[in-house]
């Protein structure tokens, strides 16, 4: 019964990381139809930012974890600038293409400048060890629920209470018809790609501080696992990106419980195609037809 | 088949003969050292993945990002077949398993993907590939994460020369006939296709199924020239790799992924020691091509001698 519960933190952690990435991609989706492959590199670079803070800053956890959502902030906003808005009238397969060249330079410039190797982050102790008979619930995965808990309620109130919040939700609905209703569709996809890498950042950070330890591909299969996370909650509804984020944690975890832990990510790509089979619209989507 | 044909078939002849004999001579005169041999022998087998690559993304419109993973299907068929069959017929059988093997997986992931949009077929062509490369890392028969070694070697120079003008001859044919005139017509527009009756499915299929076939058939010279693989050859990264070929070389043009191809090789080959800037040159110009040249360097252009020779009537079209 222990061990149960013991899984059940676990899962609840890793789902908590995923529904944060997942959450800046199915918004980036839903608004440009783009899957930022880059996405996964900017929590990459919120760890590294982490890292920076921690090491060479000497700033205490919390502060790190800040810079690490402002730096990501900023580098959102520069990435689209910067490559993603020159392709706005451009096929998607450019795009995809664009953010796939993102990516790969990102991931390039961190190993430039940090090595290829493992890096490990200092003890990361914000709150302690939480123990209940024989569960204990470690003072990380505290925080990674903490954090996790502020960072939705924020953004919650953001998309559903705010001026901003309602242009992007017009925008993912009908982009051209949300820019002829006056509303600045260039400013809402700049403030969806930093708001989505804030997340993502924020995430990174955790992540490096639960595991201690951080390299320049711990991106690359988490921001595709999160990205199929999107699309199993229906890509572009953000409850769908947090359900389909824990149900991606769910199978991971479970498979690692039988046993099978080195078929995790394939039991993942599997269930990805079961979902493209029989529900490609995700759990919340509607079917939409094609308009000609 | 008319006289300009024949013409222009008899100086593609010609053309490809010249270059081998080219080639085997500086290979006998030793001018071509064996280092650089290798690198020619990367090329050609690139210039095959690049051109079944071009078939699916370029022609036919749709977007794999898991040809690394048919390429490895091939590689370790060939490698097994070759435990249990030697010589050439162990080769040769080798390479039909990888061709069954890929015609099998690549419609089971197609098939239910090609209904959908184009983005969700690249997640799910890499995730294909991924749950190939991850099979074959736990599995007992592919010896793991280790890989194969020592396997025996079945191809020169000439072989790949034979398999390169082979796939790019059918590949170019397939596309010049009614069927990929179809594949054409869907990239432009699926809707329009559809509504003229087009099988959007069937065609998509068809041409993603051979695509991989021809990936295969790249990944099993791979394996028997270098004579040993491990499953990490064949990551994301050489998916990602073959990509930045066809999409330098312009999508859609089979004369642009053949001289991609041999740029980068020899890029390669003089950047031997950078791994990590040649990355990042790559992913730079990734971006600036689709910016600035989103067709790539030739875009849909094609060498074509019939051209050359046929005088333009006054749209521009070659008389035939």
């Amino acid at each position: 019964m222990d061990q149960f519960f013991q899984q059940i933190l676990n899962w609840l952690t890793v789902g908590s990381v995923y529904a944060l990435i997942a959450l800046g991609y199915t918004m980036v989706y839903g608004i440009m139809k783009l899957i930022n492959f880059a996405h996964g590199e900017v929590f990459m670079i919120g760890a590294y930012t982490t890292f920076v803070g921690m090491v060479y800053l000497k700033l205490p956890f919390l502060a790190s974890l800040l810079l690490a959502m402002v730096f990501a902030g900023l580098l959102g906003f520069v990435i689209e600038r910067v490559a993603y808005k020159p392709l706005r009238k451009s096929s998607r397969i450019s795009a995809l293409i664009t953010a796939i060249g993102m990516s790969l330079l990102l991931q390039n410039i961190v190993i430039k400048i940090f090595g290829a190797d493992v890096l490990t982050l200092p003890e990361v102790s914000v709150f302690p060890s939480l123990t209940f008979g024989n569960v204990v619930i470690n003072g990380n995965q505290l925080l990674i629920f903490v954090v996790t808990i502020i960072l939705l309620v924020i953004l919650q109130y953001i998309v559903y209470h705010t001026q901003i919040g309602r242009a992007m939700r017009a925008a993912s609905i009908d982009y051209e018809a949300a820019s002829l209703m006056g509303i600045n569709v260039d400013f809402v996809v700049s403030f969806t790609f930093v708001l989505g890498s804030i997340l993502a950042a924020g995430a990174g950070s955790l992540v490096a501080a639960y595991y201690n330890s951080l390299s320049p591909a711990m991106g690359v299969s988490r921001g595709l696992k999160a990205f199929i996370a999107a699309v199993f909650g229906g890509i572009g509804i953000l409850p769908g990106a947090v359900i389909g984020g824990f149900l991606i944690g769910g199978i991971e975890t479970l498979v690692s419980l039988i046993g099978l832990s080195l078929w995790r990510e394939a039991a993942v790509y599997f269930v990805l195609i079961i979902i493209l089979l029989v529900k490609p619209s995700g759990i919340l989507g509607k079917k939409g037809g094609t308009k000609v | 088949m008319t006289k300009r044909d024949l013409k222009s078939g008899a100086i593609w002849i010609a053309c490809t003969l010249a270059i081998y004999a080219v080639f085997q001579l500086l290979i006998s005169m030793r001018i071509l050292q064996v280092s650089q041999q290798i690198a020619w022998i990367t090329i050609g087998i690139n210039i095959i993945l690049a051109v079944s690559l071009n078939l699916i993304l370029g022609v036919a419109g749709q977007f794999s990002l898991g040809h690394a993973g048919f390429m490895s299907i091939g590689a370790y068929s060939v490698a097994i077949t070759l435990q249990f069959v030697d010589g050439y017929l162990g080769f040769v059988l080798g390479i039909l398993v990888g061709l069954c093997i890929s015609a099998i997986v690549s419609l089971i992931v197609a098939i239910p993907t090609l209904r959908l949009k184009g983005d969700y077929l690249a997640i799910a062509t890499l995730g294909i590939s991924e749950i190939i490369r991850i099979i074959i890392t736990n599995l007992t028969i592919t010896n793991g994460a280790i890989g194969i070694t020592g396997i025996p070697r079945h191809v020169n120079f000439t072989t790949v020369y034979i398999f390169v003008v082979f796939s790019v001859y059918i590949l170019t044919s397939i596309t010049r006939s009614r069927f990929g005139r179809v594949w054409k017509g869907i990239q432009e527009d699926e809707i329009a296709s559809s509504s003229m009756g087009v099988p959007l499915t069937r065609y998509k299929v068809s041409a993603f199924l051979i695509g991989a076939c021809f990936a295969s058939i790249s990944g099993a010279l791979y394996a028997s020239y270098f004579r040993a693989i491990q499953p990490g050859l064949f990551d994301f990264n050489k998916s990602v790799d073959i990509l930045v070929i066809v999409v330098l070389g312009g999508m859609g043009s089979y004369t642009g992924s053949v001289i991609a191809a041999i740029v980068i090789g020899l890029i390669n080959l003089v950047f031997q020691g950078f791994a990590q800037e040649r990355v990042i040159i790559y992913s730079i110009l990734l971006i600036a091509m689709m910016i600035l040249r989103p067709k790539g360097l030739l875009g849909s252009y094609e060498l074509s001698f019939k051209r050359l020779f046929g005088r333009k009537d006054s749209y521009g079209n070659t008389k035939g």
